[in-house]
């Protein structure tokens, strides 16, 4: 390992606590190696990665792609380009929505190994071992890369961002060599969910499942929800009847969370269901039955009627929240 | 408009997964085995293309020969022609995406479908994989699409909202739930889907670029507290999230 190139991501000023959580990934796969870590940031000035210097990121490297509108494949060329200047042998991308897209055309670019949504990477003989959950996280494989280049996507949430000693940061900028072919794709509009946090961005989501009975009482889930801070996630049985949106499906065909706390309210813990959220650190369950699946995969649960269980526990969290 | 869409062929995902005797892969006995649920929504929607626009579906797996009942699936949702580019299991997903590329660029399809993700290896890399060995654009996690002439549309869903992204035909889409409903086979698709024929071609063995060591079932000891519903084990809980847990 010689250099390790790091895709950053910016989030108004800053970072998205992602990339900070890549860079810690990034400094203990170099830790017993001499490895230099590149953080390249497109499109976004040097100083919305400033907050990395607290976390031990020394070389910043700054590439515009000349062209407002996002591109993945734009994206993709540029770390392509700027991976071979600085002859990256590794390469560390967020397994969201963007990395996602991007990592696979640099594998094919850089005729690399890529490894998609590793939740552990340790170093093994001088050979980076990657963990990532398959079969929906009923099974963990580990795996490695057998290319000189090596690319992996790292799960949100999974490795936490820990500061180092501040260093002073070097910023270099690139200029990309691009054509009009790498933005045969490219994004014309965003709709976010207005005030809204994503299950995939919460440290905290309360979901609800088809003991809510319909969506008049979903604000029992979402009071909770925002005394805890979080996220309101649902069951497929929630979705598929259209009482929330598919946004918020957690599970085998929704999404993947890993939030600190999980509560699931209603919810019968189906396989589907526990697939989506099994790896929350901490999972409460509100359940009326006493032999329901998700009672034995939580760690706490209150059984009874969550109808007068929620309102309860929604005041007794703030009142602890609001110390 | 010719359409290609890439199918796979997966444990059903109520399947109880143990591990097999090499340590490596899952234990097969057993198991039921299903076409992937995400390459359903990319089937449905090129049925529908086809119906709207004419051409013809051809769905296509890389796998070993028990994938042949996956096509047949895929041929009795409606799909004109299967492709099985018979080998053994793919090194990786890196051999698959070589195979289909090869295969596409026979066709020439006006568009390559794909599911969002794979629900064994959850490998989430073949769409753009595939889409940039052929040098096309893709737009993954689709979950709105609108094709007018050769203008492609698409919302895709991303953290907090979802964006809309414009391109060009031909290009590469995989399908996220909320796409559309897949339909039903009906029986006697069923049946004329058992005698259709399935054009087999013997895949390209390439070395893997990656390789599985180990596969284990997480083990993560749950404290499995259980407590009632009075306002005592409600007040319980909290203090117990906020002193033992420490996650409020
Ligand atoms: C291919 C496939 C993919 C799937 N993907 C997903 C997925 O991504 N996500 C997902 O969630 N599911 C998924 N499923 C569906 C899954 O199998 C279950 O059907 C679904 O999770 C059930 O949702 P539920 O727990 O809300 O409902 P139910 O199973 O009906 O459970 C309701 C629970 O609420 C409890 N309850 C009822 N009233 C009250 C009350 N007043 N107070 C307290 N508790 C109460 C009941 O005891 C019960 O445990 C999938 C299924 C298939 C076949
Ligand atoms: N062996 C295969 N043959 C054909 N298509 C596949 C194969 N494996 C995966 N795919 C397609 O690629 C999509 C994404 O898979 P993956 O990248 O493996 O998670 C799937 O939804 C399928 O559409």
């Amino acid at each position: 390992m010689n250099n390790i190139l790091v895709l950053l991501e910016s989030n108004k000023n800053s970072l998205k606590r992602v990339s900070l959580e890549l860079i810690t990934a990034a400094k203990s796969l170099s830790a017993n190696n001499s490895a230099k870590i590149h953080g390249l940031l497109i499109n976004a000035d040097a100083s919305n990665a400033a907050i990395s210097a607290e976390y031990g990121l020394e070389n910043v490297i700054v590439a515009k792609t000349g062209n407002a509108e996002y591109s993945s494949t734009a994206n993709a060329s540029v770390v392509a380009q700027v991976a071979k200047n600085i002859n990256a042998d590794v390469l560390l991308f967020a397994a969201n929505s963007a990395g996602l897209e991007v990592a696979p055309r640099v594998a094919v670019k850089l005729s690399a190994g890529y490894i998609a949504d590793c939740t552990a990477l340790t170093v093994d003989n001088n050979q980076i071992m990657a963990k990532k959950p398959v079969y929906a996280g009923k099974a963990l494989i580990t795996t490695s890369v057998k290319t000189e280049t090596k690319i992996f996507s790292l799960r949100p949430n999974v490795f936490t961002a820990q500061k180092a000693d501040t260093v002073a940061q070097n910023v270099t900028e690139f200029t990309p060599v691009l054509s009009a072919a790498d933005f045969s794709s490219k994004v014309v509009s965003l709709m976010k969910n207005e005030g809204k946090l994503d299950v995939l961005e919460a440290d905290v989501v309360v979901s609800g499942g088809r003991g809510i009975k319909g969506p008049e009482h979903y604000h029992l889930i979402e009071n909770l929800a925002s005394a805890l801070k979080g996220a309101t996630g649902a069951s497929r049985a929630v979705v598929d009847a259209g009482w929330r949106p598919h946004s918020e499906q957690v599970g085998q065909t929704g999404k993947t969370v890993s939030p600190t706390l999980y509560v699931a309210c209603g919810i019968s813990g189906a396989v589907q269901h526990l697939a989506g959220m099994s790896g929350s650190k901490t999972i409460v369950a509100i359940n009326k039955d006493k032999d329901a699946p998700i009672l034995k995969v939580c760690d706490y649960a209150l059984v009874g009627d969550m109808f007068t269980i929620l309102p309860i526990l929604t005041e007794k969290i703030f009142e602890v929240t609001n110390k | 408009m010719n359409i290609l869409v890439c199918i796979s062929r997966v444990p059903d995902t109520a399947t109880k997964v143990i591990i097999g005797s090499d340590g490596k892969s899952i234990d097969p006995k057993g198991v039921k085995y299903i076409l992937n649920p995400y390459d359903e929504l990319a089937l449905e929607e090129a049925l529908r293309l086809r119906e709207k626009n004419g051409g013809n579906v051809t769905a296509i797996t890389v796998g070993t020969a028990e994938a042949t009942e996956t096509l047949r699936n895929a041929l009795a949702m409606g799909a004109d022609n299967a492709v099985l580019v018979k080998g053994d299991e793919p090194a990786d997903s890196y051999s698959v995406a070589v195979n289909l590329a090869d295969y596409a660029k026979k066709m020439n399809p006006d568009v390559i479908f794909l599911g969002k993700q794979s629900v064994d290896f959850d490998s989430l890399q073949l769409p753009s994989m595939l889409a940039e060995i052929l040098g096309l654009p893709s737009i993954s996690v689709v979950s709105k699409l609108t094709i007018d002439g050769t203008n492609v549309s698409a919302e895709r869903d991303i953290e907090g909202g979802k964006e809309v992204v414009s391109t060009t035909l031909p290009c590469v889409i995989s399908a996220q739930k909320g796409l559309n409903d897949p339909r039903y086979p009906k029986l006697p698709d069923i049946m004329k889907a058992k005698k259709k024929p399935i054009e087999e071609i013997a895949s390209n063995n390439l070395d893997a670029r990656t390789v599985v060591h180990k596969m284990e079932i997480p083990l993560k000891e749950r404290k499995a507290k259980i407590l009632g519903d009075s306002v005592q084990d409600i007040e319980m809980l909290v203090t117990l999230l906020h002193e033992d847990a420490k996650v409020i």
